[in-house]
């Protein structure tokens, strides 16, 4: 038989090409002459040419009844040509391609199973409806031919059908029979009847069409033992859509797919690693099988790496999600990922990637050595991401960082330009993650900033001059000559080169007064773009009314960077395993993000882990399922980070900036009725809060400039609430205001959003237990809110009869706390219900000074009897809104008030900086006067106004790095000063 | 699943075109050519997105061929399936080019329709492709019924990779063992990382549906034996390797999908029946106790600065009476080297200024011998600061035993129906190992 191949080779040799050369003019013509000819032989040579004509995108449709003519022929090759030609051109000529139906029908009885396939096969390709009517009874018949060949050629037509005429393929059921072929004898019918059910099922997201379950999985699994190889990779995918009921059921599976990761077809390992990627996530960590099937995973995964270089790319792509999914899987294979100097380049960046991915201090060596030689490589872009790489190696192992810089250093030497550019970039990052550690470097940088051409690196360098404006002595030549073209630069250079020359100001005011009024007008008059103008008008307000607090804002410490960049968002990384092997982990992408139609939209979860309490995974492997619940908090914005964000927006309407202030007030005050409040307030202070949240809003620029720069400087400071909110207290807007009514647009809102509603409130305590009460519980709680007193009451009745008549009256008090009006229980209190009260309280009640101070004696009064419990406020209720003192009257009445009174406390382990307490200090009614800083330690001065008109006034201390605050209380009515310290702890501390 | 499949000239001229999705129009032949064959860069990615439909390419020689989609397919599965494609062309009609191509351009419509079915990849061995789809056409008419479903039969069965009915009068097959050692080693001779991939290649003319089964030194199966288990079955090949390694791990292996992976899984023996001719059974890795052919010892020392003194020892490290062959050692010199003066004793050694390196090519070098080379390399002087980087010394070579240490131990053959049995086949067996990247640092 192989010498009959042979005779075809050679026949076929010198004939096939020469229908490609025929261009003559009326072609067309001579063609349907031959086609009509009497001579078989010039049949066929007639139709190749038509074929060959279609080939090369000619329009042969003119042709359509001469070549359906030829159709009823002996000749298979001949037939085939045909219908090659029918599947181009039968939709253009409807009417005409019906002429062609009763030879597909004849073709589908044929003794031939051959013959049969192919009439079905060609049938389900013409899409024209008159013919699909007819093509129902033959494919119901071919469905359950005797021969698997024509069975599994039906089995896709159904696909087909449906892809024309969905309700057909329904009303026809010939669903069902293609449910029926998965338990077919023959494996390749399975495996196509696999396919075409798991196609027409994409498009019924929620019809049960597949209905897998134990017994049908059981059968794929069969039958992917005995299936060509394409057959197993549509089983496989198939099998990724289930959720096994257990973990039992789901580590059978695993054992029975893992066999596959053998297969000399990449993509059937790739299916197979798909497959246990999801059901791993349902087995318990501490089953031995898990740790099996995680080391069975990783050589497979190298060998992949073996294979030409378009699979070794879809493998890297994907390895790159599995890698960050569970690194724990390839972290001793480094030296794999070693770019080979024939890889192509697309495999060459890939690789660099999971190179960084892997990076650990045990192996930070190797990758710097490999680093350092492909940044002399000749591809621009390869050697641009190598020299990145070395930054991000810098950053994720700490150990490394200062042999990173060096050979950064080395690499900026080399005065190639694209390398020096990259590098400064890459060192800017560095210098955020270890500040003060490497600026030895800045003179070699700025040697090289003439020869800066991209946006991004003439940033990164100004940042750099700005931040480092007092270690460079000419940095106001630096910035000046900058400053010269600034209209012809970017906006990102713009921004920056303002910031930065702000920075210089600041720190060197008297030499630079010049260029910041310089740089301050051409940002804010000269140009177009509102985010400059805005960020310019901010500044010169700052600079124009308080310098102090512009130095708090502008000057601010920066969040560190994050370690990992540029990681996927989890959500989309589960979705992404999910896809394992296919287009979506080639592009990173959902499939909705590519796919038109309603293919492909579905989201595709990892299932969830089966077990006890094992709900996040242990901290070693990256990024968990469970971080997510960790997330909403940090998306909740903090009052100082919504303003940074507001200052990101364009400010100009304050319309449209309202609905965003709103959502995060009433979240607020929801919390407070929670007594939840601490989970939001403590976001604000905790800054390595402040990076994840950074990275969930620009996941994919890790590094670049204008971000973490804006974070840095405004949004990430915790001092830009506080600064902006007290900046229209102090003075007016009309006060050296440069301009314009946007400005008091900005401070309207800085007003509505820094004023801070609510103060910290203790959560309920049992005040009155059930046992003393003849069943009646009471607890409860104090609360300032909007400037009223509010007693919380939560009544239980833990008695057996329904309880009436509520009434309450307090005993004469120090502050004369009383009932502002009756309580109000509505309803009767049936048995084990409980109600919650909010009770306002005035201070115009009878006044008696009780011991402790803040004790309070209350009688509830119900239908069954009278009851009397003590319990004690925190003085923080009495703490008025006007309690801000001013600055001079300040000073005096703290010189005026004896030294006797001053009362010394000490506030061990908070870990709040200065600007994070005074926010929250704030928000009790404790008023921060003026802050100075001395030798690191920051001096708040504060005042406090209760309910009787007595003024606290306080002086808090805190050493930076130090937990441990000063407390220094004066009053006239030194009693308090126990309680405004016991407030301040409750404060700072919850 | 693949919308279309088109294959072009380097031209960017569409040589063959099959749509089999209707969301694939005509233009996007069109979209291709000019976005990524006249693209004036270079092919930055194998998978393009253009308009929200996304091309998956390979090229062979200057031919190209592209599957097309507009959903989110299989990556791995399509190119598979063109490299199966490419397989299939030179399984029928030899180097794919593209006056091959136009020659059987009947053909290559032929088989698109039968191994790509609205876009689902089918059976798409050659084995069981050439009994029905020939080129002589009329064939289906003398076929009688059995022979028919004898076809079909095979194209959807089990083993679609083989025919019934192959017969040959002297049962025979070959098994070639090829391997590539990979090296890098440190200046003082220590291993900083080495591996080998190997192949198996068989070539087998055996008649009817033959199950055979493969035997290796591998340690698993040896362990599981235990001593004393069966004896080497091998017989026919003497194999070299200096040391007499008992039995090897292999880190992974892959294998045909002529081979019960479960069984591999299971029991972990390798039993299949073979395609008809030549394929690769298995590739595997291995990593440990790799016998390294040569150790190459460097000693460089700077005279000054305008000189430079090269030395360069190899040792072979196999039994004396094997023959190394093709020995290549290439000694890389500074960019500003002005001239070059080498002394070896055997071979012939040059300086190549083209590609900055000394060659020295031994042609053929006996086990357990040594061989030095020495070079005076004269620099011009530069003021350039930064010191020569030193690449790393690399070798080629060919040896003819398994670095690795494989041993073929048996491949069994039975075939009931048929009166041959597994002494009746004439068995062969080479093995071969060649350098992959062996570098030794200076």
């Amino acid at each position: 038989m192989p010498q009959a191949n042979e005779n075809r080779h050679i026949g076929s040799k010198m004939t096939d090409s020469k229908y490609f050369t025929t261009t003559k003019k009326g072609e067309i013509f001579e063609l349907k002459a031959e086609l009509n000819s009497d001579k078989k032989e010039k049949k066929k040579e007639a139709v190749k040419k038509v074929i060959a004509s279609m080939t090369v995108g000619k329009d042969v449709s003119a042709l359509f009844p001469d070549v359906v003519n030829c159709m009823q022929t002996d000749n298979l090759e001949l037939k085939k040509l045909v219908y090659l030609y029918l599947m181009n051109y039968a939709k253009s000529q409807p009417d005409m391609a019906i002429m062609a139906v009763n030879t597909f029908v004849k073709d589908c009885e044929d003794p031939n199973p051959l013959i049969r396939a192919l009439a079905v096969r060609t049938m389900g390709c013409i899409r024209v409806d008159k013919i699909t009517e007819y093509l129902c009874e033959p494919l119901r018949k071919c469905l359950k031919d005797e021969d698997p060949y024509v069975r599994k050629t039906a089995a896709v037509c159904v696909a087909k059908l449906h892809d024309i005429n969905a309700q057909l393929v329904e009303d026809q059921g010939f669903l069902d029979t293609l449910k029926d072929l998965i338990s077919d004898s023959n494996p390749m019918v399975v495996a196509n009847a696999v396919a075409a059910l798991s196609e027409i099922a994409e498009s019924h997201p929620n019809s049960n069409l597949l209905d897998l379950n134990p017994q049908s999985i059981n059968k794929l699994l069969t039958a992917l033992n005995e299936c060509t190889e394409w057959g197993q990779i549509f089983i496989l995918d198939c099998l990724a859509n289930y959720t096994p009921r257990d973990d039992r059921e789901s580590q059978s599976i695993c054992e029975r797919v893992t066999p596959r990761l053998s297969h000399a077809n990449s993509a059937v390992v790739l299916s197979a690693v798909k497959v246990l990627m999801k059901f791993m996530e349902m087995l318990p960590k501490d089953l031995d099988y898990y740790g099996t099937l995680l080391k069975k995973l990783a050589p497979p995964l190298v060998t992949l790496l073996s294979a030409e270089p378009e699979l070794q790319y879809v493998a890297l792509r994907n390895i790159n999600l599995i890698v960050q999914k569970r690194p724990e899987i390839l972290k001793h294979e480094m030296k794999v990922f070693f770019v080979k100097y024939n890889d192509p380049i697309y495999v060459k960046l890939e690789k660099l990637d999971i190179m960084i991915r892997l990076a650990s201090q045990a192996n930070i060596a190797q990758v710097l050595a490999e680093l350092k030689e492909y940044a002399t490589e000749v591809d621009v872009d390869f050697v641009r991401k190598a020299v990145r790489a070395i930054g991000r190696c810098a950053i994720k192992v700490e150990q490394s960082a200062e042999r990173c810089v060096s050979t950064l250093l080395d690499l900026i030497q080399t005065k190639v330009n694209y390398v020096v550019q990259e590098a400064i970039v890459v060192i800017k990052d560095i210098f955020r993650k270890y500040p003060n550690k490497y600026e030895s470097v800045i003179a070699t940088l700025c040697e090289n900033l003439d020869s800066l051409d991209e946006p991004e690196a003439r940033a990164a360098m100004i940042w750099i001059v700005g931040e480092y404006a007092e270690r460079i002595d000419n940095a106001d030549e630096l910035l000046e000559s900058f400053l010269e073209g600034f209209h012809d630069e970017s906006t990102q250079v713009q921004l920056q080169l303002l910031t930065a020359i702000v920075k210089l100001f600041l720190k060197k005011p008297t030499e630079t007064q010049e260029l910041v009024q310089q740089v301050l007008s051409l940002a804010t008059q000269d140009s177009d773009n509102p985010d400059l103008r805005d960020r310019g008008y901010i500044y010169w307000r700052l600079l124009s009314t308080d310098p102090v607090a512009a130095k708090e804002v502008v000057l601010a410490e920066k969040p560190l960077i994050s370690e990992e960049t540029d990681l996927i968002e989890p959500t989309l990384l589960e979705e992404l395993i999910c896809h394992i092997g296919t287009l979506a982990s080639v592009y990173h992408k959902p499939p909705s993000a590519f796919v038109e139609g309603s293919r492909g939209v579905q989201h595709r979860r990892l299932p969830a882990r089966a077990g006890s309490g094992e709900s996040s995974e242990s901290p070693d492997v990256g990024q968990p399922v469970g971080a997510v619940p960790d997330t909403p908090p940090a998306v909740i914005p903090s009052q100082g980070d919504l303003l940074g964000d507001l200052l990101n927006l364009d400010l100009a309407p304050p319309t449209s900036s309202a609905p965003t202030v709103t959502p995060s007030m009433q979240m607020g005050a929801m919390d407070l009725l929670g007594g939840g409040l601490d989970s939001l307030m403590g976001d604000e202070s905790e800054t390595p809060h402040v990076p994840s949240r950074m990275e969930t809003q620009s996941p994919q620029s890790p590094s670049e400039c204008s971000h973490p720069e804006l974070g840095g400087d405004i949004a990430g400071s915790p001092a830009m609430g506080a600064g902006l909110a007290s900046a229209p207290v102090v003075m007016p807007a009309s006060l050296g205001a440069p301009v314009s009514s946007g400005l008091d647009d900005l401070f309207d809102l800085g007003g509505g959003v820094g004023m801070p509603t609510g103060a910290f409130v203790v959560p309920k305590t049992i005040w009155l237990p059930a046992m003393k009460a003849k069943g009646l519980e009471i607890s409860g709680t104090f609360a300032r809110r909007a400037g009223v007193i509010q007693m919380e009451l939560s009544l239980t009745n833990k008695a057996m009869s329904v309880m009436t008549d509520f009434a309450i009256q307090f005993n004469r008090n120090s502050f004369g706390l009383a009932p502002a009006g009756p309580l109000q229980v509505l309803t009767p209190l049936s048995p084990n219900q409980t109600t919650e009260i909010s009770l306002p309280l005035s201070n115009v009640g009878p006044v008696m000074k009780m011991e402790p101070l803040n004790n309070l004696q209350v009688a509830v009064k119900n239908n069954i009897d009278v009851f009397y419990f003590s319990c004690q406020y925190p003085i923080s209720i009495l703490f008025v809104e006007e309690g801000k003192m001013e600055r001079q009257v300040f000073l005096a009445t703290w010189k005026d008030i004896p030294n006797d009174n001053e009362t010394q406390y000490q506030i061990k382990d908070c870990h709040l900086n200065s600007d994070a307490a005074t926010t929250r200090l704030q928000s009790s009614n404790i008023f921060t006067i003026a802050k100075r800083t001395v030798e690191g330690q920051d001096m708040l001065y504060q005042s406090i106004k209760l309910t009787n008109g007595i003024w606290v006034l306080v002086e808090l201390r805190v050493q930076t790095g130090s937990p441990n605050y000063m407390l220094s209380v004066k009053c006239r009515a030194p009693e308090v000063a126990q309680l405004v310290y016991q407030c301040y702890e409750m404060v700072l501390k919850n | 699943m693949i919308g279309g499949l088109f294959i072009y000239n380097h031209k960017g001229e569409v040589l063959i075109s099959r749509v089999y999705r209707d969301d694939i129009g005509r233009n996007a032949v069109d979209a291709f050519r000019v976005n990524v064959i006249h693209a004036r860069q270079q092919v930055r990615s194998p998978v393009t997105n253009i308009a929200r439909t996304s091309f998956f390419h390979v090229k062979r020689a200057n031919i190209w061929l592209a599957a097309v989609t507009k959903q989110n397919v299989n990556a791995a599965m399509v190119f598979e399936f063109l490299y199966k494609m490419c397989d299939v062309m030179t399984a029928y009609f030899g180097k794919i080019s593209e006056e091959n191509i136009k020659n059987n351009f009947v053909l290559i419509y032929e088989l698109l329709d039968e191994i790509l079915d609205f876009g689902y990849p089918q059976n798409s061995e050659t084995g069981a492709l050439k009994t029905f789809i020939t080129q002589q056409g009329i064939k289906g008419q003398h076929q009688t019924k059995e022979e028919q479903s004898q076809i079909t039969s095979q194209v959807t069965g089990q083993i679609g990779w083989r025919r019934e009915g192959i017969k040959y009068r002297r049962n025979e097959l070959f098994l070639d063992v090829l391997e590539s050692v990979n090296l890098l080693m440190s200046p003082q001779g220590q291993v900083l990382s080495a591996h080998v991939s190997g192949r198996v290649v068989m070539k087998s003319y055996l008649s009817g549906m033959p199950e055979c089964k493969f035997g290796m030194n591998d340690k698993i199966v040896i362990d599981k034996q235990g001593k004393g288990g069966t004896t080497d079955e091998a017989g026919k090949s003497e194999l070299g390797g200096s040391s007499g390694k008992q039995s090897i791990a292999i880190d992974d292996c892959t294998f045909h999908q002529c081979v019960r992976l479960s069984k591999f899984d299971s029991e972990r023996s390798i039993s299949f029946i073979p395609p008809d001719g030549e394929y690769e059974l298995m590739r595997y890795r291995t990593t440990k106790d790799i016998i390294l052919p040569f150790r190459v010892i460097p000693l460089v020392r700077e005279v000054g600065r305008t000189k430079l003194e090269v030395k360069v020892v190899i040792k072979s490290n196999f039994k004396p009476s094997l023959l190394a062959q093709k020995i290549e050692v290439s000694i890389p010199t500074p960019l500003n080297t002005s001239g070059v003066q080498v002394i070896c004793m055997k071979g012939k050694a040059k300086y190549k200024a083209s590609e900055n390196a000394i060659v020295w090519k031994i042609k053929r070098m006996a086990g357990m011998k040594e061989s030095q080379i020495s070079a005076e390399i004269e620099l011009l002087p530069t003021n350039d600061k930064k010191k020569w980087a030193r690449p790393p010394i690399s070798m080629n070579f060919e040896v003819p035993f398994a670095p690795s240490g494989l041993k073929v131990r048996y491949l069994k053959v039975f075939e009931s129906k048929l009166n041959y049995s597994d002494h009746d086949v004439i068995k062969w067996v080479r093995y071969i190992g060649r350098s992959g990247i062996y570098e030794t640092r200076c």
